[in-house]
């Protein structure tokens, strides 16, 4: 079996599952945000539920709309807040404390190797970067979740993606999954999940994983998974003192496709409007110039893709036709960036700096965009009206792409600047 | 049922179904007014009085946000029919009682106003225009009467009151 069937196996009590079969898993961790959170709280208490089976594994975090933007966001605040409230939660994170949920779910170790969890946001799937199967649901099964602690899952079919040879100097993996959407396509993952493996995976950062397994709902992926090794295990131990019991896919595991990418020479990939596999290299985009450029997010607004963009726009300025906003993905990374310099950096560079949240991302706020206006992003998606106006144009691409582009006020190779 | 066609292409996301902006509404009603915002804001209007939504590949791509289908089923969509959908929206769709279909023969053959007849417990699609019937894969009975239901909520508190009695 490969590492996900494995771990459904065990959730489900299973001796052994196969692509195709419905188990019943018990859950080990569930999250929601307020957008998705004042659903659950009004359906909680539609069916009369009263208690959360276990109240030590769910999260319930505000980061799409704050600090609240609006009074109407501000009363979706308020259901979710007393929810958590009175539920006795002790997992609840308000304004200024927590972040982007994804971010906070592996900072307060509520994700381990082995486990399956459930977040009622589709980028969930981002937990396979630690070793768990994690994916995306929707509200009602969310308080089906809530009350009974378990959810049936059909086994997904994998698609096993080996990497190997060596990322350049402003290559990695943002780069690299953009490339895999270019093969894959934008569905040619729907209810299937991604492995990826291979001795370039190995050498990548935790949170460069994070970044891989959080942009797999955008090939249609119900999950993506790196398999856990010494790096995974101290991670968690850094943050957790509960018990935890990796898995690893059999050598001889089946996978329903394996697609083999060979990352030497590559240069950075941007994904053009309006598909998150409309993807080119980096120096065919030289000539589209941006209105804004926007780094935060659950794909790469953690630390270390803000020292990236630090280290580029370091000493500089922005370009005068741009706007750089740049969104910490966590309270955690932000307390974390201004130790290191790097909010006084972006600052001095002319960027546009706010507290961790999703931000423009979804189109909630922070710099959402006019009709006509193009922006280049860290962040997952650029479908039409994602980031404000359906008219707008959103290109994504890497930290480091950011930053070049940034100061020059058009997509730019960051190796240019060197 | 019986219900107009209205028709749309590939990949029609979460965010062209209700957008980012319209995600604190937490009137079910007023959402409503908002579906397929991103590609159609006229689209409420043309939907009143019931419509079948009949779309291409990947339908709901995106968010799991609740709201896509809630939007719909408060649009008077009365059931969507897709080449295929992305998996979430459709395990979403299904949990509140909004009947989705998979059917790639249809799409070509319908035009936006056709008339169209619904069997869900066959799932047969009958254009009165071109007189055609298409097959989709009938839904499974479990499914079927969460929808009958009026959603998964609605089928708990239904077996809720059964067990109290």
């Amino acid at each position: 079996m490969n590492v996900i069937e494995k771990i459904l196996s065990r959730a489900s009590g299973e001796k052994e599952v196969v692509p195709g079969q419905i188990v019943d898993a018990k859950i080990d961790h569930a999250m929601i945000n307020e957008i998705t959170g004042y659903l659950v709280a009004r359906y909680f208490h539609e069916v009369g539920a009263k208690k959360v089976w276990d109240p030590k594994k769910v999260t319930v975090v505000l980061d799409h709309t704050i600090p609240a933007p609006t009074a109407e966001a501000a009363e979706v605040h308020r259901l979710v807040r007393d929810f958590a409230r009175e539920l006795n939660l002790p997992g609840f994170y308000d304004v200024g404390r927590g972040g982007v949920c994804h971010q906070v779910m592996v900072e307060k170790g509520n994700v381990k190797p082995g486990d399956v969890i459930v977040g009622a946001d589709s980028h969930t799937v981002t937990y396979g970067g630690l070793g768990a199967f994690s994916t995306g649901i929707g509200s009602t099964e969310m308080t089906s979740v809530f009350i009974t602690g378990k959810l049936w899952f059909k086994v997904p079919k994998i698609i096993r993606i080996d990497v190997t040879g060596k990322f350049g100097k402003y290559v990695g993996a943002k780069d690299l999954f953009l490339r895999v959407a270019r093969e894959i396509g934008f569905s040619g993952a729907t209810y299937m999940g991604l492995e990826f493996k291979g001795p370039t995976v190995k050498k990548l950062s935790v949170s460069s994983r994070l970044t891989l397994c959080n942009m797999t709902i955008e090939v249609g992926g119900k999950a993506g998974i790196v398999e856990p090794d010494e790096k995974t295990i101290e991670y968690v131990k850094s943050k957790t003192s509960e018990p935890f019991n990796p898995l690893y896919s059999d050598p001889d595991a089946e996978y329903a496709r394996t697609l083999k990418v060979d990352v030497t020479g590559m240069q950075s990939q941007v994904a053009c409007p309006n598909a998150v596999d409309n993807v080119k290299p980096v120096s065919e985009l030289s000539g589209v110039e941006l209105d804004q450029v926007y780094i935060g997010s659950c794909t790469n607004g953690r630390i270390e893709d803000l020292k990236i963009a630090a280290d580029i726009v370091r000493g500089k300025k922005v370009n005068p036709r741009t706007r750089l906003v740049v969104v910490p993905a966590s309270q955690e990374v932000f307390i974390d960036a201004m130790k290191e310099g790097l909010i006084q950096t972006f600052a001095e560079a002319g960027a546009a700096i706010a507290t961790a949240s999703c931000g423009a991302c979804y189109g909630g706020h922070l710099g959402v965009l006019a009709a006509g206006e193009t922006c280049l992003s860290t962040t997952n998606r650029n479908f039409i009206g994602r980031m404000g106006d359906p008219m707008a144009k959103v290109y994504l691409g890497s930290p480091a792409v950011a930053a070049a582009s940034a100061l020059t006020g058009r997509i730019t190779d960051p190796e240019t600047l060197r | 049922m019986n219900s107009k066609a209205l028709k749309f292409g590939d990949n029609i996301n979460t965010d062209i179904i209700i957008p980012g902006k319209y995600l604190t509404i937490t009137d079910e009603k007023e959402l409503g007014k908002h579906a397929m915002d991103g590609i159609d804001p006229k689209f409420a209007e043309k939907s009143r009085g019931g419509a079948v939504l009949v779309v291409g590949e990947n339908f709901g791509s995106g968010s799991s946000r609740e709201q896509a289908p809630i939007a719909l089923k408060n649009a008077d969509v009365k059931c969507v029919v897709a080449k295929s959908f992305a998996r979430i929206f459709y395990r979403n769709a299904i949990n509140i009682g909004l009947p989705v279909l998979e059917c790639s023969e249809l799409w070509p053959d319908v035009q936006d106003g056709d008339l169209l007849s619904v069997t869900l417990e066959e799932g047969t699609i009958k254009n009165s225009r071109s007189g055609k019937v298409f097959k989709a894969q009938p839904l499974p009975l479990f499914i079927l009467e969460i929808i009958q239901s009026g959603g998964l909520l609605n089928q708990l508190r239904q077996k809720q009151t059964k067990k109290d009695k």
